[in-house]
């Protein structure tokens, strides 16, 4: 379990400086500062298991339907899926640019730098949602009694299991960026109508820190379901 | 440490020889003329109630929902137990049976076990023990106990329309394909606790980090505070899993997703490789908070320091890893290789080394101690009587080919027991009895108190001793209908099953009574050593007006036999 306290710009003394509020239960700043960055730390501990289930599903499945998988990866777009991880990098470049401009106290710069770190995410879920529409016309999406078509019968099965944890991986990791997102919108209307940007220098923080970690699951998502048969 | 909202209570004793009379007399002050404020008079409004971010109402909230979960739960138990009475079906049919047991095992489990000590016990005294003024995240305490009542209810309503008949494991393809039952709403009902559950963990592992009191060591703080600490481990790290795991069969049942389909070549066993990474260190989350309370009441009630604390305490994690490495010994005989079996088989046997020095430790504790058989030391008496039982068993389980042998027999279901109820539930009722004056500010009555602790430990054996034999002779779990030689063994068990159940109603109803006629507790009716009872009983809302300078170790107890040889 991580207990290191955050990478990005978490001195002592950035808080010494601050006169952010701290809650009755809190001694001192840097108390509650370290107090909610080992607090989303341990929340991604969490996700890191939550993922992992359906990370050991997929190994499993991989090992026993190991032809099935490759033959079933070359049919989900590399180019799309290739630039769908350009976008979501970049969104997490604007996600530190927000995070340093929060730290700066540049109140319009890290509004600016969130609402880019949202469109960036729609973007991406967008892009998604092409993607799960072409695998619906190609009759590859195994949900809701949608009909489902493989050429070769003897992998049909594994071919479908594939389909099935890329629908479930994917939605999953999906889901995550909406709320991530939705988090976000809260969160820029905060700092927008707050007097010191500084007092929010921490909460961007620990919202980068979930957002930084749910592009690194695509990260592991998208070489495990597009690349595993592209030598 | 100074105490200063204790004044207008009776003075601390910590210094003052306890008289023989038995406690909860000498410490009884009349009321002056009003109570001084505390964490419960502060605000009488359902609001305060409902919005309060304190931690000790939240833990009070906590016991008052699991008692609720915990009477639905043994409400199922005294039906199928009736039922049991003779080996035909007179009562139920095969599958209102099926979902009699389904409901006894998912509330007891996911609604009343789990969230038992952490969450009541847990949440009331971490912050306490720790010289905290609160938890970390005081709002998330409170969704948590939200999150908790929506799932609570969500299963309770699933049952109301009609159950569901899997049993709490879910196992697929049933749960997944075949049942006609509630399995997707009760699904959801457990994936939205998990969440409470993983927030109360969360909760307690920053708490412990980053708000312990200055001079509280890790080596200073009490072994609940470690047994939490190594429980909270487990809620954070097991529970997304089965998070996971009950997401995949509802998208499977719901959205059509099939992934444990063996239709298409998916594993029936991988659900249960996934199910049980989560729910036999459920079984820890249940049992190591409960160890911590065994700790807490062996070392008030003998006074002695606690015998060897590094090693109990390191037992406590140790438990805690061990526990994420023996999850395979559920599927012997479920098509698993018979290489995993032997590694998970090696592994569950090492699971005792841990369990044995908590053991071996406590009576160490209680040897040359000045033992004071109150409430709360009978329970955790019977605690370590009924453990050593159930992890005994659990070695036999552990060994393949006894397993081969009682695998899904009553002998399983005897020895979880053992453990759950044995354990888990009589440390939680010890605990409840040795912190209720704290919780309170009353004392409860004594003699009631001790008698009920007898019947529940004579009824708890009466109910499940025979259940062993049973299992051994081969009779099988969830079946209602058995061959007539095994109905004396079955009607001994519902006998004791009536005792325990009226036992169990007994702390109901004298500890409700406590709160309007009991004795007013002073700040330390134990004369026990610890932070949280250096405060007033009840507490204020922030529960130290100045922040405690720690200066010695837990239990440092002047007249200790033990003192010096612990470390």
């Amino acid at each position: 379990m991580p207990t290191q306290t955050a990478p990005l710009s978490a001195t002592p003394t950035d808080g010494a400086e601050s006169d952010e509020p701290v809650a009755h239960h809190f001694d001192t700043l840097q108390q509650q500062q370290e107090a909610v960055t080992l607090g989303m730390w341990v929340f991604l501990a969490t996700e890191i298991m939550f993922f992992g289930g359906a990370f050991a599903t997929y190994t499993v499945y991989r090992r026993e339907h190991s032809a099935a998988f490759h033959a079933a990866s070359r049919e989900l777009d590399l180019v799309l899926g290739g630039v769908n991880t350009l976008v979501l990098l970049t969104s997490s470049l604007t996600m530190a640019f927000a995070v340093a401009a929060a730290g700066a106290r540049k109140k319009g710069l890290t509004v600016l730098m969130l609402a880019a770190t949202m469109v960036l995410g729609a973007a991406f879920l967008g892009i998604k949602g092409v993607e799960y529409h072409h695998k619906y016309e190609h009759h590859l999406l195994p949900a809701f009694g949608l009909p489902f078509e493989w050429h070769d019968h003897a992998q049909a099965g594994g071919a479908k299991l594939f389909f099935s944890l890329y629908l479930g991986m994917t939605g999953l990791h999906a889901l995550h960026m909406v709320i991530g997102i939705a988090l976000m919108g809260i969160f820029a209307v905060r700092v927008w109508r707050s007097v010191d940007v500084g007092h929010r220098r921490q909460g961007t923080e620990v919202l980068g820190l979930y957002w930084h970690f749910v592009d690194v699951v695509w990260i592991y998502l998208f070489p495990l379901l597009y690349l595993i048969d592209r030598s | 440490m100074s105490d200063p909202h204790g004044a207008t209570v009776s003075p601390s004793t910590s210094t003052s020889p306890q008289p023989s009379s038995p406690p909860g007399v000498v410490t009884v002050t009349r009321p002056a003329v009003r109570d001084p404020v505390n964490y419960l008079n502060v605000d009488y409004s359902w609001k305060s109630w409902l919005l309060t971010v304190d931690h000790k109402r939240i833990g009070i909230l906590y016991l008052l929902s699991i008692t609720f979960f915990f009477v639905i739960g043994g409400a199922a138990a005294v039906a199928f137990r009736l039922e049991l009475m003779t080996p035909k079906a007179d009562l139920f049919e095969s599958e209102t049976y099926n979902k009699l047991f389904t409901m006894h095992g998912v509330v007891m489990i996911f609604f009343f076990l789990i969230p038992s000590i952490p969450a009541v016990l847990g949440n009331f005294l971490v912050p306490l023990m720790v010289g905290a003024r609160d938890m970390a995240f005081p709002k998330l305490n409170l969704a948590s106990w939200y999150l908790f009542m929506i799932g609570g209810l969500t299963a309770v309503w699933t049952m109301l329309i009609g159950g569901v008949d899997t049993g709490w494991t879910f196992y697929t393809p049933y749960s997944s394909t075949y049942s006609n039952t509630y399995v997707m709403a009760t699904a959801v009902a457990v994936f939205i606790t998990g969440f409470s559950s993983i927030l109360t963990g969360l909760n307690i592992i920053v708490t412990v980090h980053k708000l312990r009191a200055p001079g509280m060591h890790w080596f200073r703080m009490p072994l609940f505070i470690w047994s939490h600490y190594a429980a909270s481990l487990i809620m954070i790290l097991g529970t997304p899993v089965l998070a996971v795991t009950i997401l995949l069969v509802a998208i499977e049942r719901g959205l059509g997703i099939g992934i444990f389909d063996p239709k298409l070549g998916g594993d029936p066993i991988l659900f249960q490789h996934l199910f049980w990474f989560y729910s036999h260190p459920a079984v820890y989350i249940m049992i190591l908070p409960s160890f911590g309370v065994i700790s807490e009441i062996i070392a008030a009630f003998s006074r002695n320091r606690v015998f060897g604390y590094r090693f109990v305490a390191f037992a406590s994690l140790g438990i805690a890893v061990l526990g994420f490495l023996v999850w395979g010994h559920h599927m012997f005989v479920s098509g698993q290789s018979a290489y995993a079996g032997m590694v998970f088989s090696i592994l569950s046997l090492l699971i005792a080394v841990p369990s044995a020095i908590k053991v071996f430790n406590w009576t160490a504790t209680l040897y040359r101690g000045r033992l004071r058989f109150d409430t709360p030391l009978l329970y955790a008496l019977g605690f370590i009587g009924l453990f050593t039982i159930g992890g005994l068993t659990g070695l036999f389980l552990a060994l393949l080919a006894i397993d081969v042998h009682v695998h899904d027999t009553y002998f399983i279901v005897a020895h979880f027991h053992y453990i759950m109820v044995g354990g888990a539930v009589m440390g939680y009722l010890g605990g409840l009895h040795y912190w209720w004056p704290k919780m309170t500010g009353r004392l409860y009555p004594e003699g009631w108190a001790r008698l009920s602790a007898i019947l529940v430990f004579v009824g708890f054996n009466l109910t499940f001793f025979p259940q062993f034999v049973l299992g051994y002779l081969g009779m099988p779990r969830r079946y209602h209908i058995y061959p007539p030689e095994w109905q004396t063994l079955n009607v001994m068990s519902s006998a004791g099953a009536s005792i325990l159940g009226v036992a169990y109603l007994f702390p109901i109803t004298y500890l409700i009574w406590s709160l309007k006629f009991g004795p007013r507790a002073s700040a330390n009716p134990w004369d026990a050593t610890g932070l949280e009872w250096q405060v007033p009983s009840p507490p204020t809302t922030h529960n130290f007006a100045v922040t405690p300078h720690v200066t010695e170790d837990a239990y440092a107890y002047p007249d200790s036999a033990l003192v010096g040889d612990a470390h």
